[in-house]
Order: C-alpha cells, then structure tokens, then sequence
C-alpha cells in the first residue's frame, strides 16, 4: 500500500517537470480533450436526458399531495441534479469510460515497449503521456458537467410537456426557485467534478503506466483502474460534501 | 565506443547479469548473442539507462552514464536510437508522424525540414509512399524498417537493435540484417545488436559478445566464432544433429 502511494507520489512529481517542447504538450493537451471529453459527450447527454425525466416522473409520483405544490418536483430535480447525479453520478461513469480507456491505453504502450521507446528517446514519458490527460481533463470535465446539468433539466421539460404529469410552466417554476443558491450549489458541482476528474485520470493512468506482465494484466490493470477510481470518487464525495455544504 | 565494466544486476535475488565487460567499437556491428533468459536485453537495458545496474558502470566514450544527473542522462539518450524488437512504433501516429516524433520533439527544425528529414529516412530503409499509413496497416518487416527509420531520423551516435529478425522470414531478416551493416558503416556509428538468430551472427558479427547465464562466456569475430572451443558457445551454435555432424567432419 505505502509502496503503491509512494510510487503514485512519484509520478505526479515527475509530472509535473518541464515539457521537452511546449507546442508538442499543447498538441498532447488538445487531443486529449478530444479524447477524454468530447468523445464522452454523446454518453454524458443520453444519461443526463433520461435521468432527468425519470426523476421527474419518480418525484412526481411520490409526492401526490394537493398541499404540496407542482413546481416542488422541478425544486426537488433541480436539487438532485445539481448537488448529486451530474457531479457524482456522471463522474462515475466517466470513470468507467474514461478511466478504462487511459489504464488500458497506457498498459498497452508498456507491453509493446512504447513507453520504453520514449524514455530511451530522452522524453519524460510521465509528463508526455499523464500530464496532458490530467490537465485535459480538469479542464473539459467540469465542462460536460455543465452540459449534463442543461440536458437533465431539458429531458425533465420534455417529459412534463409530453405527458402533463405536472404543467412545464411549474417545472420551470420549481427549476427557477431559490435561485440565490444555484451560484453556491453550481460551484460546489464544479469543485467536486475538478477532484473527481483528477481521480480518475491519474489512478488509472497509474494502473497502466505501472503494468507489468501481457495482455491478461492489461484487462486487469482497466477493471482496477475503474474499481480504484469509483472508490475514491465515493471517498472524496463524502469528504467534500462535510466540507462545503456544511 | 561504448564499454560496459563489471556489470551485474539481480531480481529478487536471482542473477541475471555476473560481472559482465566488453567494449562495443565504433563503426562495426556488435553482436550480444545468447540463449533466450542469459542476459541479452537486460544488459541492453542497463546500458540505454532503463535498468540500472547493481555494480559495474557503462562508459559512452569517456562518460559513465551512472555519474550524471537526469538532465546529462537526457543528452545522452538524445545521441541513441533503438529498435525494439516489437518495433515499439506508436499506434496512434502514422509512419510519418513516428518518424518524425523526435525531430519536433527536440529540434528546431521547420516543417518542410523536417518532412524532407522523414521522407530521407523512410527512403534510406525503402519505405516509399507509405508516410499516411498507421503501424497496424504495415508488415512486420516494414514496421521495423520503419523503426530503423525513426531511429536513424536524429543522426544517433549509437543505435541498439533488440532481436531486429524475430518474427521475420528470413529472406525479410537478411534484408534487415544488411541495412543495419549499411547504417553503421555510412554513418560510422556503434551499433549494438541482440540476436539469438546464427544466420545474423555469421552476416554481420563484426564484434560479438556470448553471454551464458549472465556470464560472459566468449568474445570474437564472426571469422572467429566457427573455431571455438568454448563447450557452451558451441552447444549454441551447433544445435540441430545436421550442423553437429558437420562440425564432427571439419
């Protein structure tokens, strides 16, 4: 354990030295945002709709009451939405996405001797490699978690102009309530995207960056990748939330 | 030159390499020959820096690669190239973009100068219009063409060549084989070849090391090899019934 943490110490140290050529980084860094964010953004939106609309149907079926009014559902989507299903729920998919992806494209470049090749070029293999997926990452994740939130309200919408569970014009009533909050929750959402985005990107790079062995340790090294990155999301969760919501 | 002195390395109390030393001279094809398990690629990496030794040093010229900081070390490791016996290519870029990883890397070169760079490379190891393909579209005696190629694109001092003919025809290994000799001699550097392939020993073997169980059993010439007396370099050599009988003739 001390030995994995002081090695996982180690790389982020060594990630953080000097690029060989700013430019080549820069490229790294663009395609990585392609990679790790853009190309998750089709998955991110399909969940993000749907959740929102089955959460509308689910609280407006759970609190049919006439002393409570209609536009409470879009209050209580928007609270879950923000607070818990787009930062948390959306990074641990990503982490099953994202963080399979990273682990077992790194493993694969140590297997075929690609990282080795680097190293004996003189490149410093971490900051080329990790380096721009941790940056890229802290940069587009919080990023998709805007767009989740937008498109959950929005599959909330169409779910209340399609069906009528509950007039669109309270749902936006309810999704518009307390505004004085949002800012606050917003950042919060935000805050806790960054930590989980860093997470993700530098535990599984670490899973694959450090494989050792053939293709079996390559499957191997990507299951633990997104079993070691959701436990520390659910970890960090926790802490964050004692810190900033209390 | 380079010269490896007293090397030895262990894992998990295993030896792997037992006091090894040997100079590799400039200008010639040196050969590290041996079983698979004896040795061969950890001392290669002990020598390109990947490992590092337990005791003994490597010299680079007159510098002792263990003596200097990460940053030396970089320089160092700028004056090498090496094919890997995978070839090591990156997936992700195409055979001009791999070849061209370390001049935008570490030069200042132009765009055009650095294509032109490319395009003499691939030439130089006959890979003509094929600069768009990735490394999964090649064969394996083109990926590692290409791997001589992108090895060869900084002008290296020194150029490491781990098992260049494993997994190739040996029509395919001899080509190889020969465009590594061509290399060396037209640029006059030190190159270091692993192979466990006799065919490549008895065609470029200018320099050639024998290690048996990490130790350093026998070093020669090809012109040497045949002649030795030494029991395990000839349980090498001589290892199909055919290739005994002859040497039972002669």
């Amino acid at each position: 354990m001390i030995n994995h943490l002081g090695r996982y110490v180690l790389m982020l140290i060594y990630m953080f030295s000097k690029p060989e050529k700013f430019s080549v980084y820069w490229k790294r860094f663009i395609d990585e945002i392609v990679q790790l964010g853009i190309k998750s953004l089709f998955i991110v939106i399909l969940m993000s709709a749907f959740m929102g609309a089955v959460l509308v149907i689910q609280t407006a079926s759970a609190i049919e009451s006439a002393w409570i009014p209609d536009y409470t559902v879009g209050f209580t989507v928007k609270q879950s939405m923000l607070l818990e299903f787009c930062p948390t729920i959306i990074s641990l998919i990503l982490a099953g996405k994202v963080g399979s992806n990273i682990a077992s494209e790194l493993g694969t470049m140590r297997v075929t001797e690609q990282i080795d090749a680097l190293e004996v070029m003189g490149v410093n293999s971490i900051g080329y490699l990790i380096g721009p997926k941790i940056l890229a990452s802290l940069f587009i994740f919080p990023i998709i978690i805007i767009y989740s939130m937008f498109f959950g309200f929005l599959g909330g919408g169409i779910v209340c102009e399609l069906t009528s569970i509950i007039p669109v014009e309270q749902y936006l009533e309810g999704i518009r309530s307390f505004s004085y909050e949002n800012y606050g929750h917003i950042r919060y959402a935000l805050i806790k995207t960054s930590v989980f985005a860093f997470l993700i990107t530098s535990i599984s790079s670490y899973f694959g960056y450090y494989l050792k062995g053939g293709a079996l340790e390559v499957g191997k090294a990507s299951t633990n990748a997104v079993v070691y990155s959701s436990i520390f999301i659910l970890f960090a969760n926790y802490i964050l939330t004692q810190l900033l919501l209390i | 030159m380079i010269s490896v002195k007293n090397i030895s390395k262990s894992f998990n109390d295993v030896k792997i390499l037992d006091d090894i030393s040997f100079d590799f001279h400039q200008g010639k094809t040196n050969l590290i020959i041996g079983k698979s398990g004896s040795g061969k690629s950890v001392l290669t990496k002990c020598m390109v820096g990947l490992l590092e030794p337990d005791n003994g040093d490597v010299f680079y010229q007159e510098t002792k690669l263990s003596s200097l900081k990460i940053k030396e070390k970089k320089e160092i490791r700028k004056q090498l190239g090496m094919l890997f016996q995978g070839s090591a290519l990156f997936d992700s870029l195409s055979v001009e973009d791999n070849v061209a990883f370390p001049l935008k890397m570490f030069t200042s070169l132009s765009t055009n100068d650095i294509i032109e760079r490319v395009n003499f490379c691939l030439n130089r190891v006959d890979i003509v219009n094929k600069n768009q393909l990735f490394p999964s579209e090649l064969s394996g005696g083109m990926q590692k063409r290409v791997a001589i190629a992108r090895a060869i694109s900084m002008q290296p001092k020194y150029l490491f060549c781990d098992e260049p003919n494993s997994g190739l025809d040996p029509v395919t290994a001899i080509v190889i084989d020969e465009l590594i000799r061509e290399i060396t001699k037209e640029y006059n550097i030190t190159t270091v070849v692993i192979t466990h392939d006799m065919n490549s020993v008895l065609e470029i073997g200018d320099n050639i090391l024998f290690i048996d169980s990490g130790k350093n059993k026998w070093q020669g010439s090809k012109d040497e090899i045949l002649d030795s007396d030494v029991k395990e370099l000839n349980d090498f050599i001589y290892v199909s019934k055919f290739l005994k009988q002859l040497k039972k003739n002669s």
